[in-house]
């Protein structure tokens, strides 16, 4: 693969998903895409982006894309994100949305399905102060192939074992051969769809709470921005964001402002608060 | 410093989370079967027991129920490890008060994962 080639790859990426790629990850081209070059039969990675330039196979193109992507994930993954629906979103949200009960939850980069399966089983846990509530748990990824699996609900020893206290194993999944599956009822709880952050995302309205985590590191500035910003927009005046531990809204933009308290929780900037007074206003007083 | 006890008498699983154990800065000792575990918890009763099932001399299950029973026996938060991945017995060892279970084979992030989860890590 040459260096033009790399390129070539870096801002095919770039425009495809936001990953925003550097030349010195040519170690991780070489791994992730050496399966997708046996896939699509060639020979080499040159070969490989050739294809890509020529833009005539779709197919082609969306395998690069998943292969590059970042799909490591699991149950509960870093815990305070969890810790913090259980014990702050969830009772201010019974609070907050108590006329309407009605909640709607987005998990942004879904993967294979271990962060919305998490909050389906904490709101399973919760059952009882839910009742007659209708909540909704979105969750979208870029890549259809990992969105496969989380439909599916199947898991290994190890990705079961990653998190997952035991005593939710044993309650929310079944053996089946030699991996586990979680229960129809949570996953029927879950509404995976395909989704690339860097489009417009609008047509999925409002969210009460979302979680977006760990995938931001993977976008240049000007892409974190710009998703930033829609992602504000898709939240009420009193919504939640929830980045990852090496994300955050500082200096990105100014439509969302780190919770004081809790760490990784992002609130949507209050327009009033932040916008001068009008001139008509300022005349009144 | 906490102190982990791994009663398992394989001595390449006690060898590997010995390993993984002393890097998470526990204190660690062994031993291979549940009668010298027994002996070694009414010495000195530690803060986490990593157990294993099938065992010469006294099963893993046995352990925790005589374990439990002794003084100060109740404090330890036991994690079995073990290549009895069915549901009956992971059942059995919740029942029988175990803190958690690991299902043979494991790696470093899942032994960290499940002391994180008993509030040992």
């Amino acid at each position: 693969m040459t260096e033009l080639d790399l390129d070539f790859l870096c801002a095919f990426l770039k425009t495809r998903s936001g990953l925003a790629l550097t030349p010195e990850k040519r170690y991780l081209v070489e791994s992730r895409l050496a399966p997708v070059c046996k896939t699509f039969h060639v020979e080499t990675l040159s070969e490989l982006i050739a294809g890509l330039k020529a833009g005539r196979d779709p197919d082609l193109e969306k395998s690069v894309v998943e292969a590059m992507t970042t799909n490591e994930t699991f149950f509960f993954r870093d815990k305070s994100p969890f810790d913090l629906f259980q014990n702050v979103l969830l009772p201010r949200y019974l609070t907050a949305r108590a006329t309407t009960r009605r909640l709607r939850i987005w998990c942004a980069a879904a993967s294979t399905g271990q962060e919305p399966y998490s909050l389906a089983m904490l709101l399973s846990e919760a059952a009882s102060r839910l009742a007659g509530w209708r909540v909704e748990i979105v969750a979208t990824d870029i890549s259809t192939e990992v969105l496969e699996k989380a439909k599916a609900g199947l898991y290994n020893q190890f990705e079961v074992q990653r998190g997952l206290p035991i005593q939710l194993l044993l309650k929310y999944f079944t053996r089946v051969g030699d991996q586990w599956q979680i229960a129809p009822q949570i996953r029927s709880m879950v509404d995976f769809k395909p989704l690339n952050l860097i489009k417009e995302f609008g047509q999925l309205g409002t969210f009460d709470i979302i979680y977006c985590r760990n995938v931001l590191i993977y976008f240049d500035r000007p892409t974190k921005t710009d998703v930033l910003k829609r992602l504000a927009n898709a939240l009420p005046a009193d919504g939640a964001l929830l980045l990852g531990a090496a994300e955050t809204v500082i200096g990105l933009t100014e439509d969302l402002s780190p919770d004081a308290v809790n760490r990784g929780l992002y609130e949507k900037v209050s327009r009033q608060a932040v916008e001068p007074a009008s001139p008509r206003l300022a005349a009144l007083r | 410093m906490k102190h982990c006890l791994i009663v398992d008498d394989s001595t390449v699983i006690r060898k590997v989370a010995r390993r993984i154990l002393e890097e998470m800065s526990f204190r660690v000792s062994e031993a291979e079967n549940g009668e010298k575990g027994l002996s070694a918890c009414r010495s000195e009763m530690p803060d986490a027991v990593l157990l294993d099932w099938n065992m010469p001399v006294m099963d893993g299950y046995e352990f925790l129920g005589r374990l439990r029973q002794l003084p100060g026996g109740v404090e330890p938060k036991v994690v079995f490890c073990t290549t009895e991945n069915d549901i009956a017995f992971i059942s059995r060892a919740l029942d029988a008060g175990a803190n958690e279970y690991i299902m043979k084979p494991f790696d470093k992030d899942i032994l960290i994962a499940k002391f994180q989860e008993v509030g040992l890590a």
